[in-house]
């Protein structure tokens, strides 16, 4: 493959290079970044915040989304119990007021709490892209060491100051373990 | 702190050196614990633990059918003592439960790092024991098939349930405690399962976990979400929990029954809830980390740490104890006075008195180090408290009733061989889902682990603004 010339090779995701420590890929975000670099995606085995702080990746919409969720199960919570209750089978229980608020309070917190769950779970899944079948990252061979010990940059192709050789090489000089091309 | 930072609860500065062995690195810690799951070779034991396991899980099969084809009349109960072993098996599961979400919430909210390693376990203990929980109100409705009549759904009958109820509060609250706890814990599954679809050695193993992990990658951008979820959804699960058995106890104080009728029910509930949750967690890992040799996760100050958290909520279990007795007498009504004196000299009095040498007394003993530190005495103490606490919703349930208002309507409750089988079939299932799981899960959070090895140290020149040096 590195027989042919560059223009005639099929195109890359991107370049993706490999290290062992985390101190040496945050050192790595901040060099691509600095040489001008913008997109590029970094895989770890666990969460790192000084890793999403170098690649300017500052909070995200999730919490709006759960607030929402909340308000939504309870006013859904409160409206089956107050609908149910009141208009469509109203009974006297012991001479309490068909709108009972204190009593409607236990199951309105309680739906409350599974809607806004379950929008954090689904809404972090769906905002992340998740379950995506598949992910040309994984199409190199030592990308499984991502959820092991290693870790890794990802300089995509799509990043107006990719080029093949120059990022391959600006990679290289970063003292990687190993740097490969990701296909698509 | 925001929502937003939330993964410093992560950070990785400031680890007590005592919560992981010494000389872990990534690999090691991914290595060991995924190896439980990926060996090729299923030790021995396991196999002799599922299969006492499913034996007792025959028998819960068998209990059910009987009930099923007879009637809950195979029990002990009768009116005035309606809810007996049922009940009282359910208060017990749904407690040891709490523990669980406690660990994987409360604590990830109050940055007690010391969780990482039991997170998982106990989260999954979390969703057996309300399995098993949920099956007894279930059992107990006499026509279990028609259990659906409890949801609000539009039916041909024109009905709908009584929202003012606190036994259809229990409804949703034990099926939006297990579905959140499921939630939990799987968000918490997603990266470890991607490790084990990344590591695992045949076909099945990937095409499975692979499947279950939904294409985790490890991304920055997709860690920053997984964080903020992780975050909001143990911000959710802690009122939850503690939501939960608050409910469980309004089934009884929100009722009139001398002993029952009670404004420190919720409090003392929900404590008695984690004193039980811990001692189950005690009890299971100890064995496991002996037998899969998981000293170096599980270390001896995580079992500390669990002992004092026993012997807190113990003491304030003995506080409501007291309390509860001081308010039967304070109160000057008779009925509630003689629950009192019923409970401690009545016919039920061995049971009372060994719930407090259970509850009370052999917990006191750890307040000695030494207690703490010996593994043998604290398995035994955390089994005499499950046995305790097993017994406080005894006597909670079974005095009162068979105590009636009228001494004409007393009852004396004796539990007949359905009620016992029924309760140990349960632990079968119990102990079944938990071999399963250890088997084809991790049950140590595996990339949770990773943040606290030495190698997962941030250099601190790194800390500060960056340069633009090439």
């Amino acid at each position: 493959m590195s027989s042919r010339p560059a223009s005639s090779r099929p195109p890359i995701y991107g370049l993706m290079a490999e290290f062992s420590d985390p101190n040496e890929l945050i050192a790595a975000i901040r060099q691509a970044r600095a040489g001008g670099y913008r997109r590029m995606d970094a895989y770890t085995p666990y969460p790192i915040e000084e890793v999403a702080h170098e690649l300017g990746i500052h909070g995200n919409h999730l919490p709006k989304l759960v607030l929402a969720g909340g308000v939504i199960g309870m006013c859904a919570g409160y409206a089956l119990q107050y609908w149910t209750s009141v208009i469509e089978y109203p009974i006297n229980v012991g001479g309490r007021p068909l709108n009972s608020i204190i009593s409607f309070m236990p199951i309105t917190f309680e739906t409350t709490v599974l809607t806004a769950a379950i929008f954090a779970v689904f809404g972090m899944l769906a905002l992340n892209g998740l379950p995506m079948p598949y992910h040309p990252v994984f199409n190199v061979p030592r990308f499984a060491l991502a959820s092991r010990d290693r870790f890794f940059l990802c300089i995509e192709a799509t990043d107006p100051m990719f080029d093949r050789e120059l990022t391959r090489r600006f990679l290289e000089r970063l003292v990687p373990r190993s740097v490969a091309e990701v296909e698509h | 702190m925001s929502v937003e930072t939330g993964r410093e609860y992560y950070g990785v500065s400031q680890v007590p050196p005592e919560i992981i062995g010494p000389g872990q690195t990534f690999e090691t810690v991914t290595d060991r614990i995924s190896q439980v799951v990926l060996t090729r070779e299923t030790p021995k034991g396991w196999f002799i633990g599922l299969g006492i396991a499913l034996m007792l899980l025959m028998v819960f099969i068998m209990s059910v059918s009987m009930l099923l084809a007879y009637g809950t009349g195979i029990w002990g109960l009768n009116i005035p003592v309606g809810w007996a072993f049922d009940i009282v098996n359910f208060v017990w599961w749904v407690g040891i439960a709490h523990a669980g979400t406690l660990i994987s919430a409360i604590l990830l909210l109050l940055r007690q790092k010391w969780r990482t390693s039991i997170n998982r376990f106990a989260e999954a203990m979390t969703l057996f024991a309300v399995s098993c929980a949920g099956l007894y109100p279930l059992m107990h409705l006499g026509r279990p098939w028609l259990a659906y009549w409890l949801l609000p759904y539009p039916n041909t009958m024109g009905m709908w349930p009584n929202f003012r109820s606190p036994l259809l509060f229990d409804v949703f609250a034990v099926s939006t405690y297990a579905s959140v706890s499921f939630l939990f814990w799987f968000t918490g599954l997603i990266p470890d399962l991607a490790t084990l679809r990344d590591r695992s050695q045949n076909f099945f193993g990937r095409t499975i976990y692979g499947i279950l992990a939904l294409g985790w990658r490890g991304s920055a951008r997709h860690w920053e979400r997984y964080e903020t979820a992780y975050l909001l959804l143990a911000g959710l699960s802690t009122p939850l929990v503690v939501s939960v058995h608050t409910i469980v106890s309004f089934d009884f104080a929100v009722s009139v029954i001398p002993g029952w009728h009670a404004t420190i029910f919720p409090p003392y509930f929900v404590a008695g809830a984690i004193f039980s949750g811990f001692a189950m967690v005690v009890t299971l890992s100890i064995p496991i980390r002996k037998y899969y040799d998981l000293e170096d996760f599980i270390t001896l100050k995580h079992l500390d740490n669990m002992a004092r958290v026993m012997l807190a909520t113990g003491l304030i279990v003995a506080y409501g104890y007291m309390m509860e007795a001081f308010m039967g007498w304070y109160s000057g009504n008779t009925y509630e006075r003689y629950m009192v004196y019923a409970r401690i000299f009545g016919h039920f009095a061995p049971a009372y008195w060994a719930l407090i040498l259970c509850n009370i007394i052999i917990p006191q003993m750890l307040w000695f180090k030494k207690v703490r530190a010996n593994l043998a005495a604290l398995w035994v103490i955390s089994l005499v408290v499950n046995v305790g606490m097993w017994l406080e919703r005894y006597v909670i349930v079974v005095t009162s009733l068979s105590r009636d208002f009228l001494p004409s309507s007393w009852f004396r409750f004796v539990p007949t061989f359905w009620d016992w089988s029924t309760f140990i079939g349960t632990m079968g299932l119990f102990l079944t889902l938990l071999f399963l799981f250890i088997r084809v899960l991790p049950m140590i959070s595996i990339f949770e682990m990773r943040t606290l090895v030495p190698g997962a140290e941030l250099k601190e020149e790194l800390h500060e603004a960056p340069e633009a040096s090439r």
